[in-house]
């Protein structure tokens, strides 16, 4: 096997390891999708009782809710991953070994896509079997969706490790409420065309504003717009592009400042 | 009395530390040394707390950038050679851990793996038996006690055959019974693979028996630095505590 592949490899195996003995964690990874996809199902068939609208476009909120789900646990999985090793105290042992910076970040973004499956496929597969749901056609273009979704979330997950790198643990609140910042901004459950004049220009610089609104035209007018996602890949590309910067940067910050080891006397 | 050099023929040189300061803003936490280490040799790094013994283990290991001056490991400059480098060395600290939640036998085979181990099985297997850690292979780290983590810490810290092995008070927090017993076993395999030791430690009788030499830190200076056995005649004292003592309290002063 090339050094390097084995090098991730090794990191992956690391976290499946910790899958495999701590069975609270993956219960943890299934538990919260889960719970919020049967929530927004049951107020989705609520108000697809009372209301036309949502009768025309059943499904939408449990769209919404397991797309931003991916988002979520796209962005956590890069982050848990990593703060594991914190957590653990391993970031030193790891720091001195052969594993490069790239070779990190390209393991934290497989153990985030493994998380991220595990968690959001889990729901999904809850949402078909329970309440019937599926997405509509364009089915390579709601894969290509749910691929800019957890981009973003590695992105965002990666600036994350870079702040953790820079202030340990106690940037540890990041990892679970930054996205939260977002959410409101990139129109999950709305058309952004609510959001105060002022706030819509902000809102275009997130990747998941257009693929939400692209999700919803595809549910409640069937078309999919491919300008919407040509728009999500190219803000993502920039976006991985600084989170990984951000993290190459926050570790070469770290060689000078002595932050690896973290007990420098 | 900074600046000494072990006199050596560069062939037989692993490590060779010039000129060599951090400063971390206004504070100099290592200031302009330099030191060499023969191949085979066990350097012991002595000071008091905050005298610059971790953060010259730091730089060596290539994860702490000096400030200025040139550090060779392996005839190597390290921070241009360190992923080379780093497949060579390995280190050892009871305040760096390995993940509590997976078994001995999980650490060994993730950092097997990153080091790229050839025979992984058979050395994970050897390592167990030397160490005498094979009944712990399936339990969880976290569950070890402080002298069997020690032990499992030393295994992965050999998983590579390292040509050079840093070790950061590998015996603090443990009974005299288990740390003679570390020690014992670290002059062994010093003496069977021809390995390069450099030991940061407080405790005296442990660098004076393991130790070819010793350098002395204050205040991120070398204070003094030779053999422990000339160290001890140098100061007319009985042991290198005595000696330890004294250079740490004029430092003070």
């Amino acid at each position: 096997m090339i050094l390097f592949i084995r090098r991730i490899y090794a990191m992956i195996l690391r976290h499946i390891y910790l899958f495999m003995v701590s069975w609270p964690r993956v219960l943890e990874l299934i538990y919260w999708p889960f719970l919020n996809m049967v929530l927004w199902a049951f107020m989705s068939k609520f108000l697809a009782q009372n209301s036309n609208f949502f009768l025309l476009a059943s499904g939408v909120l449990i769209a919404s809710v397991i797309m931003w789900d991916t988002l979520f646990r796209g962005q956590l999985g890069v982050t848990l991953s990593f703060i594991e090793e914190l957590w653990s105290r391993n970031l030193g042992n790891i720091a001195v070994s052969p594993l490069k910076p790239i070779e990190l970040i390209l393991s934290l973004i497989v153990a985030s896509l493994i998380r991220t499956i595990i968690g959001v496929g889990g729901a999904g597969l809850a949402a078909y079997f329970l309440f019937d749901f599926q997405i509509p056609s364009y089915g390579l273009g709601f894969i290509l969706f749910f691929i800019n979704l957890i981009v973003m979330g590695w992105s965002l997950g990666l600036a994350i490790c870079a702040l953790l790198i820079r202030f340990g643990l106690s940037a540890e609140t990041f990892a679970w409420a930054a996205l939260f910042f977002i959410q409101p901004l990139c129109g999950v459950f709305y058309p952004i065309s609510i959001l105060p004049e002022w706030l819509q220009p902000v809102s275009m610089l997130i990747p998941a504003t257009y693929i939400f609104e692209g999700m919803r035209l595809t549910f409640f007018d069937g078309i999919f717009q491919v300008d919407l996602l040509l728009k999500a890949c190219f803000i993502n590309l920039i976006y991985i592009f600084i989170g990984v910067s951000l993290l190459l940067y926050s570790y070469s910050f770290a060689k000078k400042k002595g932050l690896l080891l973290g007990n420098a006397e | 009395m900074s600046n000494h050099k072990i006199m050596n023929t560069p062939l037989d040189t692993v490590v060779s530390v010039e000129n060599v300061s951090k400063n971390y803003g206004e504070i100099k936490a290592v200031n302009n040394i330099s030191f060499t280490i023969e191949k085979s040799h066990t350097l012991g790094l002595l000071g008091s707390n905050g005298a610059g013994k971790t953060t010259i283990i730091m730089m060596l290991m290539g994860i702490l950038k000096s400030s200025s001056g040139k550090i060779n490991i392996l005839n190597k400059n390290i921070y241009k050679f360190r992923n080379q480098i780093s497949k060579e060395i390995n280190f050892a600290s009871p305040f760096v851990e390995l993940p509590h939640k997976l078994t001995v036998l999980q650490n060994l085979t993730v950092f097997g793996h990153i080091y790229g181990v050839k025979n992984l099985s058979y050395k994970i297997e050897k390592l167990a038996q030397d160490l005498d850690i094979k009944d712990l292979l399936k339990r969880r780290v976290g569950r070890l006690s402080a002298g069997q983590k020690t032990r499992v810490s030393i295994a992965k810290s050999l998983i590579n055959d390292p040509k050079i092995l840093f070790l950061d008070e590998p015996t603090a927090s443990l009974d005299p019974d288990h740390a003679d017993w570390i020690r014992t076993y670290l002059e062994h395999y010093k003496n069977i693979s021809g390995a390069t030791f450099i030991i940061a430690s407080h405790n005296m009788p442990e660098v004076e028996r393991m130790c070819n030499n010793v350098i002395m830190m204050g205040r991120g200076k070398v204070i003094d630095q030779g053999t422990p056995s000339d160290l001890i005649k140098r100061y007319k004292r009985n042991n290198l505590e005595q000696v330890f003592l004294q250079l740490a309290r004029n430092d003070r002063v």
